[in-house]
C-alpha cells in the first residue's frame, strides 16, 4: 500500500461523509413508507365520515348507544330528576369542573351525547348504573354522574362529548 | 465465523458484553477483517444483492401481511385495497412483487457465476449445496407467494403446479388432496401457503447463514480460482468489499426500481388482474418468468410422471456438480472448452425459458425437446468428459500475479449482459397471450405514458361520463368509490360534486334496528354500483355472459406484443396496452363479418375480439353522450376518453408513482455516483 498525499487525503475524507450522508439520508427516506402504511388507509378514514341518528324514538330516561369510528356513542334522553341532579352540583368540587350547560347543547338539555369510553383505561362504562344515577365502570370502579363527569374512582377526566349538532329537533349529526 | 476472534474491543460495555457473547467479534471478523480475494469482479456482488433482496422481501412482506387477507372471498380485493387505500400501498406492493423477479435475476447471476468459476468445487460442496437448498426454497416461496393475489393465474397456477404430485404413482391423488386440504384448490390451500409464505423466508434467512458460514470457513473463490497464498492476495472485507459491493447494489437498485417505479406490471401477467374463477382456464397458462426452463422442460417430455421427475431432476443435478465435474482446475477462463459450453449452456436455458413461454404445439414441442436433452447433457455428459479429456491453459501461481497480469475479458462480460437482458426479455405475460387474436391494436398516444405521464382531468371527467351514461347500464365498479373522483391525480372533482353524484343512486343498507333492509341515498364511501342485483340476474339480462366489472379492465387486458418488441416495451416503459385494447375493442365492430365467418346468434362481429364473435353489442354511436367541454362528440373520442377512465380507475396512483419515481430515480443516480467515487478512492490504496 502507499501513502496518499494530504490532498487526496482531505478529497477522501468528502467523499466518505458525502456518501455516507446522502445514504443516510435515503435510509431515512426508505424508512418513511414502512411507517406511513400504519395510518388508517382511505377506506376507513371515509368510512369515518359524520354519521346522523334519529332520536325519536329514545324514550325518557332511556338510553342508546351507535357506533362512530368504532367508538360507542352514549345517546341519553335524561329525565327531569336527571337534569336536576346534573344542575345541582357544586361544579367547583368536581375532579373535572365542566358546568352541566357545557356538556349538552343549548335548548336540548334533556340530551346527553358522550363518547363511552372510560377516561381511566378505555373500558366501556354501563349506564344507569353507580351512585350518581349517571355511569359506572365495572373495569376499575369509576363512578360517572347524568351529566358524563366523573365523580369517584381512578378516571382523571369526564367523559368526553364528540362533535355533534341538531339537525333538526328530532336529528343530530355526529362527527 | 471461523475461530477464536481477534477482536479486541476497548470500551468497557463491548468489553462486558463481549466477554459474555462475542457477537460484536463474530461481526468484525466475518464482515470487517475477513479477508477477501483482492481479484473479485462485480459478478461477487450478486451474493451481497441477495442478501439484500431477501431483507426487502421480508420487510415489504411483513408488512403486505398487515393489510393482506387470507381468505378466497376476499384476497383478491384485499390486495386492491392495499394498492388504492394504503398509504404508499402501492409501493409496498410492487417492491415486493417485482422484488421476487430481481431476487430471481440475481439468483441466476449468482448461480452462473459459480458455474462458471467452478465455485462449487473442493473444499466449497456444502456450501454450493446450502445454495441448490435456498433455490429451492426460493422456488417454494415464490410460487406460493403468486398463489396469494387469487387471481386467475394464481388459482389455475396453484391448480396445475399440486397436480404435479398426481403424478406419483398409487399415492398421487390422495397426495394431492392433502395438499389441497379440499376436493380443489380453495380456501384451506389458499390458508395454508399464505402461511408457508410468510414461514419459508425465516427458513431460507437461516439456510443461509449457514450458507454465509460454510464460505467464511472456506473462503471466497475467486475469477483465478486460486487460493490465496499470502496477505498480498487479499484484502479486509471492510472497506474494500463493502463499498465495491455498495456500489454495485446501488446500481442494481436502479434496475429494480425502473420496474417498480415505471412498469410495475410488466413482469406479471394480465390474467391475474381478474380474479379467481374455478369455471374458466385462461387460454395458456404460465408460470412467472423465472421457472419458465423448468417449464419447458415438463412439457417436453410426453409422460406424466417422467415430465415431472424430469423437471425436478434439472434442479437436483445441480447438488450433484461437484462430482460430475472433477476437473482440477476452478475457473473455466483457463478452461477454453469448457468456457464455451458454459456459454452455449446458457443459451440453452434462455431458449427453454423463451419454450416455455410458447404454446405446447408443433416446432416449439421439438425444440424443447431438443434443448431438455442439451440441458441435461451438459451437467451428465459435457461436464463429466471434459473434466477427463481437456487441457487447462497455465492458472496463474496466486491471486496477486493475476491482479498484476489481468486482462479485461470484455467479451465474456458483454455476453453475462446479453444474457441477462434475454431472460428479462422472457416476459411470461406478453409472449403467451392468445394466438388467436385478430388484428393488433393499434398503438394511441397517451397523455399518462411515459416517465412524465399524467391524466388528463377533462378526459377522465369526459370518460366518467360516457361509463356512467353508457357503460354503467350493464358494467359495475366494485373497486371504484364516489371519493375517488376527488383524489388527487384523478378526474379533480370538488368533494360537494362527487357527494351530489353518489347521492343519485339509491344504496340497499341495513339491516336497521327493526331488522330491516332499507334504501339510503349514496354517499362519497360507497362505490360504482352494479346495475344488477347479482351475478345472475347480471347473466340472464345479457344472453347467458355477466358483463366484467371494469375496475380493473385496463390492467387485465393485453395482446401479444411479440418478440423483440416486448424488449423494446421495457426500456421504452410501454404499459399501455389495456387501454389500447379497450380502445380498438369499442371502435372495432364491424356490421357484416368478414366472407365465410360464422357469426353465432346473438353475437356481434367484432376485429379486435379473440374469436371475434362478441357477445357485447356495439353501445356507442355519434352525439350519444354530449360534452360540454368542446371536445368532439364521435366513436372515436368517446372510446378514448372512457379507455383513459378506465386506466385511471384500474391504477388511481399511477401520476404518484411516476413522480415518486423521478424524484427516487435522480437520487439513486446521485448516490451510485458518490459510492462509485468512494470505491476508486478506497480501493487506490489496494493496488
Ligand atoms: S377503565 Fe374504567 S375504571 Fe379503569
Amino acid at each position: 500500500m502507499t501513502t496518499s498525499s494530504s490532498a487526496g487525503q482531505s478529497r477522501r475524507d468528502f467523499l466518505f461523509v458525502a456518501t455516507g450522508a446522502v445514504a443516510a439520508v435515503g435510509a431515512a427516506a426508505a424508512a418513511w413508507p414502512l411507517v406511513a402504511q400504519l395510518n388508517p388507509d382511505a377506506s376507513t378514514v371515509a368510512a369515518g365520515a359524520p354519521i346522523e341518528v334519529d332520536l325519536s324514538p329514545i324514550a325518557e330516561g332511556q338510553d342508546i348507544k351507535v357506533f362512530w369510528r368504532g367508538k360507542p356513542i352514549f345517546i341519553s334522553h335524561r329525565t327531569k330528576k336527571q337534569i336536576e341532579e346534573a344542575r345541582n352540583v357544586n361544579v367547583a368540587s368536581l375532579p373535572d369542573p365542566q358546568p352541566d350547560s357545557a356538556r349538552v347543547k343549548e335548548g336540548h338539555d334533556q340530551w346527553l351525547v358522550v363518547i363511552g369510553i372510560c377516561t381511566h383505561l378505555g373500558c366501556v362504562p354501563i349506564a344507569h348504573e353507580g351512585a350518581y344515577d349517571g355511569f359506572f365502570c365495572p373495569c376499575h370502579g369509576s363512578v360517572y354522574d347524568t351529566s358524563g363527569r366523573i365523580r369517584q374512582g381512578p378516571a382523571p377526566s369526564n367523559l368526553p362529548v364528540p362533535p355533534y349538532a341538531f339537525i333538526s329537533d328530532s336529528k343530530i349529526k355526529i362527527g | 465465523m471461523s475461530g477464536p476472534s481477534t477482536f479486541q474491543p476497548k470500551n468497557p460495555v463491548l468489553k462486558w458484553i463481549e466477554r459474555r457473547l462475542p457477537i460484536f467479534g463474530l461481526v468484525h471478523s466475518s464482515f470487517v477483517a475477513y479477508p477477501t480475494p483482492r481479484n473479485l469482479n462485480y459478478w461477487w456482488t450478486f451474493g451481497g444483492i441477495l442478501s439484500f433482496m431477501l431483507g426487502v422481501q421480508i420487510v415489504t412482506g411483513v408488512i403486505l401481511a398487515m393489510h393482506y387477507t387470507p381468505h378466497a372471498d376476499l384476497a383478491f380485493n384485499s390486495v386492491e385495497a392495499i394498492v388504492r387505500d394504503v398509504d404508499y400501498g402501492w409501493l409496498l406492493r410492487y417492491l415486493h412483487s417485482n422484488g421476487a423477479s430481481m431476487f430471481f435475476i440475481a439468483v441466476y447471476i449468482h448461480m452462473l457465476r459459480g458455474l462458471y468459476y467452478g465455485s462449487y468445487k473442493e473444499p466449497r460442496e456444502i456450501l454450493w449445496i446450502l445454495g441448490v437448498i435456498i433455490y429451492l426454497l426460493m422456488m417454494a416461496t415464490g410460487f406460493m407467494g403468486y398463489v396469494l393475489p387469487w387471481g386467475q393465474m394464481s388459482f389455475w397456477g396453484a391448480t396445475v403446479i399440486t397436480n404435479l404430485f398426481s403424478a406419483i404413482p398409487y399415492f398421487g391423488e390422495s397426495i394431492v388432496t392433502l395438499l389441497w386440504g379440499g376436493y380443489s384448490v380453495g380456501n384451506p390451500t389458499l390458508n395454508r401457503f399464505f402461511s408457508l409464505h410468510y414461514l419459508l423466508p425465516f427458513v431460507i434467512a437461516g439456510v443461509v447463514v449457514l450458507h454465509v458460514w460454510a464460505l467464511h470457513v472456506a473462503g471466497q473463490n475467486n475469477p483465478a480460482g486460486v487460493e490465496p497464498k499470502s496477505s498480498k492476495d487479499t484484502v479486509p472485507f471492510t472497506p474494500y468489499a463493502t463499498i465495491k459491493d455498495g456500489f454495485g447494489l446501488a446500481c442494481f437498485i436502479l434496475f429494480y426500481f425502473w420496474f417498480v417505479f415505471y412498469i410495475p406490471n410488466y413482469l406479471g401477467d394480465p390474467d391475474n388482474y381478474i380474479p379467481a374463477n374455478p369455471g374458466v382456464t385462461p387460454p395458456h397458462i404460465v408460470p412467472e418468468w423465472y421457472y419458465l426452463p423448468f417449464y419447458a422442460i415438463l412439457r417436453s417430455i410426453p409422460d406424466k410422471l417422467a415430465g415431472v421427475v424430469a423437471m425436478f431432476s434439472a434442479i437436483l443435478v445441480l447438488a450433484f456438480l461437484p462430482w460430475l465435474d472433477s476437473a482440477k482446475t476452478r475457473s473455466m477462463r483457463y478452461r477454453p472448452l469448457a468456457k464455451q459450453c458454459f456459454w452455449i449452456f446458457v443459451g440453452v436455458c434462455l431458449g427453454l425459458g423463451y419454450l416455455g413461454a410458447k404454446p405446447p404445439e408443433g416446432v416449439y414441442v421439438i425444440a424443447g425437446r431438443i434443448l431438455t436433452a442439451c440441458y441435461f447433457a451438459y451437467f451428465l455428459i459435457v461436464l463429466p468428459i471434459l473434466s477427463r479429456i481437456e487441457k487447462p491453459r497455465a492458472v496463474p501461481n496466486s491471486i496477486a500475479d493475476d491482479v498484476l497480469g489481468k486482462k479485461k475479458s470484455v467479451v465474456a462480460s458483454a455476453l453475462a449482459v446479453i444474457g441477462v437482458a434475454g431472460l428479462l426479455a422472457l416476459d411470461s405475460g406478453s409472449t403467451a397471450r392468445a394466438s388467436d387474436h385478430g388484428s393488433t391494436p393499434p398503438s394511441m398516444s397517451w397523455s399518462f405514458a411515459g416517465p412524465f405521464g399524467k391524466f388528463d382531468q377533462g378526459q377522465l371527467q369526459r370518460g366518467y361520463k360516457v361509463y356512467k351514461e353508457v357503460c354503467a347500464a350493464c358494467h359495475s365498479m366494485n373497486l371504484v368509490h364516489y371519493r375517488n373522483l376527488t383524489d388527487p391525480g384523478g378526474p379533480g372533482l370538488s368533494i360537494a360534486q362527487a357527494e351530489a353524484l353518489a347521492a343519485e343512486i339509491q344504496v340497499k343498507d341495513g339491516p336497521n334496528d327493526a331488522g330491516d333492509m332499507f334504501e339510503r341515498p349514496g354517499r362519497i364511501a360507497d362505490k360504482f354500483p352494479s346495475p344488477f342485483p347479482n351475478e345472475n340476474a347480471a347473466r340472464a339480462a345479457n344472453g347467458g355472459a355477466a358483463p366484467p366489472d371494469l375496475s380493473l379492465m385496463a390492467k387485465a387486458r393485453g395482446y401479444e406484443r411479440g418478440f423483440p418488441q416486448f424488449i423494446f416495451d421495457a426500456f421504452t416503459q410501454f404499459q399501455e396496452k389495456g387501454p389500447n385494447y379497450i380502445h380498438a375493442l369499442l371502435t372495432g365492430f364491424e356490421d357484416t363479418p368478414p366472407e365465410g365467418f360464422k357469426l353465432p346468434d346473438g353475437s356481434t362481429y367484432n376485429r379486435y375480439f379473440p374469436g371475434h364473435a362478441m357477445k357485447m353489442p356495439n353501445v356507442l354511436s355519434d352525439d350519444q353522450v354530449t360534452y360540454d367541454d368542446g371536445a368532439p362528440q364521435n366513436v372515436d373520442q368517446y372510446a378514448k376518453d372512457v379507455a383513459a377512465f378506465l386506466m385511471w380507475a384500474a391504477e388511481p396512483k399511477l401520476e404518484e408513482r411516476k413522480r415518486l419515481g423521478f424524484q427516487v430515480m435522480i437520487f439513486m443516480v446521485i448516490l451510485a455516483g458518490l459510492l462509485y467515487f468512494t470505491k476508486r478512492a478506497v480501493w487506490a490504496d489496494a493496488h
